[in-house]
């Protein structure tokens, strides 16, 4: 088959070996482990060892990606939202690589992978008040997941030192950190990868590659042919996984934790695409074609696993539709906890900052709220200014 | 032509390219989508994709190599898509594109603009709104520009391609679209190093710049009903080199003067200001110098951003005690 417009890198072969899909030496650069073929097709020998409570799950939590973008994106529009980057699309890469994790793990998110952080038990509430811009949503409560990294590549050094302290520590656990195709670009990126190598950091390195970086295709990213191949040259192991296949995406992950847990930093690239936006902001007809969107609505994953579970005579256990209920109501739940969340007053913007505050920031606190006492129409303005 | 002022950055792009075939624009997501904020919309058609180019996401590489094409005889005009991500080009900028001239004894140049919208008020993400302007300004060798008028955005905009050094150009989003002017034709440049005086009065100067200029009018109009005062703008436009001659002949006039910056107190631009006024106009004051700036803290997420901003009652506050203050030498 020719290669279809507009899809991401080269995604080369597929094969149903994880071995062949390590980076090991050129030639196999760029192979793509996968389990189930885009109509749904598969062997059952290499399906994961998962329970069948396990495989519908992962199915709940892709349900759980696609709804929260479809209705996070919708308050957007309404302005209940800030701006909001959907996940639409990468719903089986975003779950299944963090449905590998173990419970100890930590996540290190980028801003586009909802459902990964629910999974590792962030309160959606919390989530909502990130988009919103509330900063006690970034309060670390039971969950080991880091704030979101909105300037590219600035979480990855600080995840290889997060992992590295795992290691030193003794603790049997990795830190994931999830990331896009373009942040192997930045300097952060080449200096964190290159830093876990040396300190041998159990550090996993999750790189959704969903074609685009704004408007720029991978191929404005890099010469390279695929973000996992970079992994040799900084001395670590990178394997390419169809990022569309929920079950291949966990089965390599969960071998990568495995080799990483033991102190070898991999890289784990996830070919996918998103359908949506890059963010709310951004108007995506300009830099790519409806022919390639069409092109990867027909391998959007959730089909493709719908009818695995079929096929495991799964599906008539599950009531889409009472799944769908269920996600709204939880939906309409944490929105109303969110709207409920009372993020405080100006005092918030100076909590926080030191351990113990300086005097004069305990002045500019004090007067400012002095002054807000005096100048009611300061509220006021503050409420009512237009917000664009 | 009636533009506003990203339009106004647009059509300085396209006078820039179209008289000088050196010019390069390049960042991330300017040529095939024409910028997040359109500024440099229909330059690619126009221009062709080697000299308006879509770069990987390095900031770090973007000032590098415009340093080294600056070098090598082009005139890169490179776009950092929001301030906040400037930090990883400080050591481009620190070690390198600031001192090519001087380490080189005049050998070699980098003439080169970095264009950055900064500043808040657009509901923008975290780490979108940094207004480090004052931190810029302290590199020697690096010129930093900041318009607050679409005909001063096209203008200076212009100076700074043309300028023989480096010139880091910050762009007040908040204002990109909030009012249009009349934008003159053409190569119509306002040079860099001259302040402007927005409107003359007699009590009080008031300095300010960029993303505070409007709000800055706004409360001025407003005291000056309130209270038969009469008041001189000073828009500062260059943060470095600034213009002291303006603002020293405005507060000699006036004999009084306050600051408006959205950036945080300490360390601000509004020092160094008062530092010159000090050293050059102290006796003429007849009251301490007034600050209205933002708080010693980050710029919070969207949700509390309006609670730091200066906002138009809080500068108010900040002229009326400019006005009432006591205690000149
Ligand atoms: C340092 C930095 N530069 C630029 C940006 C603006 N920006 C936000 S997301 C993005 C693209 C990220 O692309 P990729 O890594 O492929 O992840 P994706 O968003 O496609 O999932 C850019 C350029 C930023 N946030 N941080």
């Amino acid at each position: 088959m020719s290669k279809p417009i507009g899809e991401p890198a080269p995604a080369g072969e597929t094969s149903h070996a994880i071995a062949e899909c390590t980076v090991a030496e050129s030639t196999d650069m760029l192979t793509r482990y996968q389990l189930l073929d885009p109509d749904g097709n598969y062997d059952p020998d290499t399906v994961p060892d998962l329970s069948d409570e396990d495989l519908i799950e992962l199915f709940r939590w892709m349900l759980v990606q696609q709804i929260v973008d479809q209705r996070m994106v919708k308050l957007q529009r309404r302005g209940e939202m800030g701006t909001y980057a959907s996940g639409r699309g990468q719903e089986a890469s975003i779950v299944a690589a963090s449905y590998a994790l173990e419970e100890q793990d930590w996540l290190f998110p980028y801003g586009r992978e909802a459902a990964a952080l629910l999974v590792q038990g962030m309160p959606l509430r919390d989530l909502m008040l990130y988009w919103r811009g509330v900063e006690d949503a970034n309060m670390q409560k039971d969950h080991g997941v880091f704030p979101p990294a909105i300037a590219i590549g600035t979480h990855i050094p600080v995840g290889v030192g997060h992992a590295w302290g795992q290691r030193l520590a003794g603790e049997d656990a990795i830190s994931a950190l999830y990331h896009g195709d373009g942040h192997p670009s930045t300097g952060e990126y080449q200096a964190g990868a290159n830093f876990a190598s040396v300190v041998d950091a159990p550090a996993l390195f999750y790189c959704q590659n969903n074609g685009y970086s704004i408007s720029a295709p991978f191929e404005a990213q890099t010469g390279a042919a695929s973000v996992s191949q970079k992994a040799l040259a900084w001395g670590m192991d990178g394997i390419r996984v169809d990022g569309n296949d929920p079950l291949a995406v966990y089965d390599a992950v969960r071998q990568a934790r495995e080799h990483v847990v033991d102190g070898n930093p991999t890289i784990v690239e996830a070919v996918t695409y998103r359908l949506d936006a890059h963010t709310t902001n951004d108007d995506p007809s300009r830099y790519r074609t409806d022919d390639e969107v069409e092109w990867w609505e027909r391998r959007e994953p959730l089909s493709r696993y719908r009818s695995f579970l079929e096929s495991e005579g799964l599906w008539d256990e599950i009531d889409e539709e009472a799944m769908r209920a269920e996600i709204d109501d939880w939906f309409d739940e944490a929105k109303a906890a969110a709207d409920a969340y009372d993020p405080g007053g100006v005092e918030e913007m100076f909590r926080h900052l030191y351990d113990d505050l300086p005097a004069e920031l305990e002045d500019q606190l004090a007067e400012f709220e002095a002054f807000l006492e005096e100048r009611p129409d300061a509220m006021d303005y503050i409420e009512e200014r237009p917000k664009r | 032509m009636n533009a506003t002022l990203v339009e106004a950055v647009n059509d300085a792009l396209h006078v820039a390219m179209e008289a000088d075939d050196r010019t390069v624009v390049f960042g991330e997501d300017v040529a095939e989508s024409g910028g997040v904020f359109r500024a440099t919309e229909g330059l690619k058609d126009e221009f062709g994709g080697e000299r308006v180019l879509d770069t990987p996401i390095t900031e770090i590489g973007i000032v590098g190599s415009a340093v080294g094409l600056a070098m090598a005889g082009f005139r890169p005009v490179a776009e950092i898509q929001f301030s906040g991500f400037l930090p990883p080009t400080f050591n481009q900028l620190v070690a390198m594109a600031s001192r090519i001239r001087w380490r080189t004894r005049g050998e070699h140049s980098a003439p080169m603009v970095v264009r950055a919208p900064y500043g808040g008020g657009v509901r923008a993400l975290e780490h979108h709104s940094e207004s480090l302007e004052a931190v810029y300004g302290h590199i020697p060798g690096l010129k930093v520009a900041i318009p607050s008028t679409p005909a001063d955005a096209k203008g200076m905009l212009l100076s700074a391609i043309a300028d023989p050094d480096p010139v880091l150009f910050l762009e007040p989003k908040r204002i990109y679209r909030t009012h249009r002017e009349e934008v003159p034709e053409g190569d119509a440049t306002v040079p860099l190093g001259e302040a402007a005086i927005r409107q003359s009065g007699e009590d009080l100067t008031v300095i300010a710049w960029g993303s505070t200029m409007n709000d800055t009018v706004e409360a001025v109009e407003a005291v000056e009903e309130r209270r038969d005062a009469s008041i001189e703008v000073v828009d500062l436009r260059t943060i470095s080199p600034f213009d002291r001659e303006t603002v020293i002949e405005s507060v000699k006039k006036t004999g009084r003067a306050a600051i408006v910056q959205e950036a945080a107190k300490t360390g601000g631009f509004a020092s160094e200001l008062i530092a010159t006024i000090n050293d050059r106009a102290l006796m003429s004051l007849e009251a301490p110098v007034q600050r209205i700036t933002g708080f010693d803290v980050p710029i919070p997420m969207l949700a509390m951003e309006d609670y730091y901003l200066p906002n138009p009652p809080r500068i108010e506050e900040g002229l009326e005690r400019a006005l009432d203050a006591e205690g000149g030498v």
